[in-house]
């Protein structure tokens, strides 16, 4: 072997270990919510928000319920758990509540959290609340979608009308994307993001996408 | 080596040096620049190498949640404890390439500091038995003793996980300080000089190449003291255990979310001390895909060392190049968790 290869393979093996060693790997998930949500429309057919019902998984229901003072061993009322439901939605904000919504294109955007709490049934959490948006707008096309960039949690629409317009216009339509499998979707936008730098929204490839077309 | 050769090998490893600063300096670009399209949110974790990010996902996922039922299961079963030790195991060791175990500032600091093999296991292992160690005791004191809510825990979590940043920021900045002299050193060096210098001391020999040319030309501040930086031969010897400890511990003092969650999740089924064996197995597990990788980190660089020609003078400031790079790396890695650029493992605060 001369020297010249036999420093390549030397420094692609340092590169590699440095790399290995020093690219963050991405997160992978740790809390699992299964969504179902309601696009809620005003009379005159403009969108005011989104209704979320979001289910914890086991482990995180239990994690969450930890130290929560009630009545009756393992039974929640909503009141008890009303604490924690605050402290849910005021965490949610700086997620920006995993919810991005655009109406022709144009992203939009939402007021605080209102009607949130929490229920507790069959050993699991489901938080519900409404996220108002900004300025109720009329789209021709909008699409909300519902996914952690980070992918510390998992969405997963809910198996059974994971998806409601309430109030919308009767000629409205609406489609829904769920990530598929995601694990071939992954291996292919990974390499892809790996390929060209772009690793911002990792999150993004296991959304769940809502369109509505209004016409 | 003949000399036009040495020429040529100096002139490859110059230019392997430049590129390596170049990437190391893109990929930390990247990590700092990435910027997510929804305002105030962090940018999202990066990929690993193509290909085997969705196996090494979906595995992961599956174990993890395997683990909830198999605790459940353990209630009524006891043999089910045995199951959650495996997948334990298992997640561990998958689980270790997630952000937040450290294993790029175990790597960066063994490339940095001229570790041996040995030691990156040991320091892999001791750290992750650390942060087994964290996380029992974070869940046993709030969650047991105090019966604290999630929202204290994670508060918790919150303090201990800004403050390893900035210990990492802190051990990278020290890395950096000792390592810019050494490379200082290497560039300003006459190349005879340098190759006098400079021995290859790569087989994990560890014996008293005391470099005392170092102790004349030593710029040395009032904050350092006698510490200038320690010399590669003592480190790896018996007094560089001190040293190892601030690696042990800048590392290992940031609990893993996911051990957390599970010993809060046994601790409700009555199950604690399963939980903690599990978050000790996981821990294990953790230790062998971390050491693997500074193993290799060590190769790579001894395999360079050798191959770019350590005696020559350009050999030398390359290592030393390398070197100081791989300290850059500990201190950009903690400045950017410290300032959320780099995406970590989140903790689980909801």
């Amino acid at each position: 072997m001369n020297n010249a290869l036999r420093r390549s393979i030397g420094l692609l093996l340092l590169a590699g270990a440095l790399a290995l060693g020093a690219g963050t790997a991405q997160a992978h998930p740790h809390v699992w919510i299964t969504a179902s949500s309601q696009l809620i429309y005003a009379p005159d057919g403009s969108i005011t928000g989104v209704r979320h019902a979001w289910t914890f998984d086991d482990m995180f229901t239990t994690y969450a319920l930890q130290g929560i003072e009630t009545k009756t061993k393992g039974v929640y009322s909503r009141e008890e758990l009303g604490s924690l439901a605050q402290t849910n939605v005021e965490s949610l904000k700086e997620f920006a509540f995993f919810t991005f919504a655009r109406a022709d294109g144009k992203k939009e955007k939402f007021l605080e959290p209102v009607d949130y709490y929490l229920e507790y049934k069959d050993d699991a959490l489901t938080l519900y609340f409404t996220l108002p948006l900004k300025t109720p707008v009329k789209a021709k096309e909008l699409s909300v979608e519902v996914y952690d960039p980070s992918f510390f949690i998992d969405f997963k629409l809910a198996d059974k009308d994971p998806i409601k317009l309430v109030g919308a216009p009767a000629a409205c339509q609406m489609k829904f994307q769920r990530p598929s499998d995601g694990t071939a979707v992954a291996q292919k936008l990974g390499e892809q993001n790996f390929l060209s730098g772009d690793n911002s929204n990792y999150g993004a490839m296991f959304a769940n996408k809502i369109t509505v077309d209004c016409p | 080596m003949r000399p036009e050769s040495s020429r040529f090998a100096r002139a490859v490893a110059i230019g392997a040096a430049a590129v390596l600063a170049a990437m190391a300096l893109d990929s930390a670009a990247h990590v700092l620049l990435a910027q997510n399209a929804f305002g105030g949110q962090r940018p999202g974790a990066e990929p690993q190498i193509g290909g085997i990010v969705g196996w090494l996902l979906a595995k992961q996922s599956e174990f993890y949640r395997e683990m909830s039922s198999t605790i459940r299961a353990a209630r009524s079963d006891g043999s089910a404890v045995w199951t959650l030790l495996a997948i334990s195991f298992a997640y561990g060791i998958f689980h270790a390439a997630g952000p937040g175990h450290g294993k790029a500032v175990i790597s960066s600091y063994l490339v940095a500091n001229q570790e041996t093999a040995r030691r990156g296991i040991a320091l892999s292992f001791a750290s992750a038995l650390m942060q087994s160690l964290v996380a029992v005791v974070i869940v046993a004191v709030c969650a047991w003793l105090l019966n604290a809510t999630a929202k204290t825990m994670c508060g918790a979590e919150k303090a201990i996980e800004i403050a390893s940043y900035a210990l990492i920021a802190a051990f990278g900045f020290r890395l950096v300080w000792t390592k810019g002299g050494g490379f200082m050193r290497a560039l300003q060096a006459p190349r005879p000089a340098a190759a006098a210098h400079r021995h290859d001391h790569g087989h994990g020999h560890g014996h008293h190449h005391h470099d005392h040319h170092h102790h004349d030309d030593h710029v040395h501040d009032e904050h350092c003291g006698h510490s200038h930086g320690p010399e590669p031969a003592e480190l790896a010897g018996p007094g560089g255990w001190r040293r190892g400890f601030s690696a042990i511990f800048t590392v290992g003092i940031r609990p893993c979310s996911g051990a957390i969650l599970v010993l809060v999740f046994a601790l409700a089924q009555g199950l604690f001390w399963a939980g903690i064996a599990a978050t000790f197995v996981m821990g294990l597990g953790t230790a062998i895909t971390v050491a693997t990788i500074a193993v290799l980190a060590v190769s790579a660089k001894d395999l360079a060392r050798r191959l770019s020609g350590a005696r020559e003078g350009g050999g030398a400031l390359f290592m030393r190049g390398v070197e100081f790079a791989a300290a850059g790396l500990v201190l950009l890695f903690g400045v950017g968790l410290l300032f959320g650029y780099v995406a970590a493992e989140r903790v689980t605060c909801l």
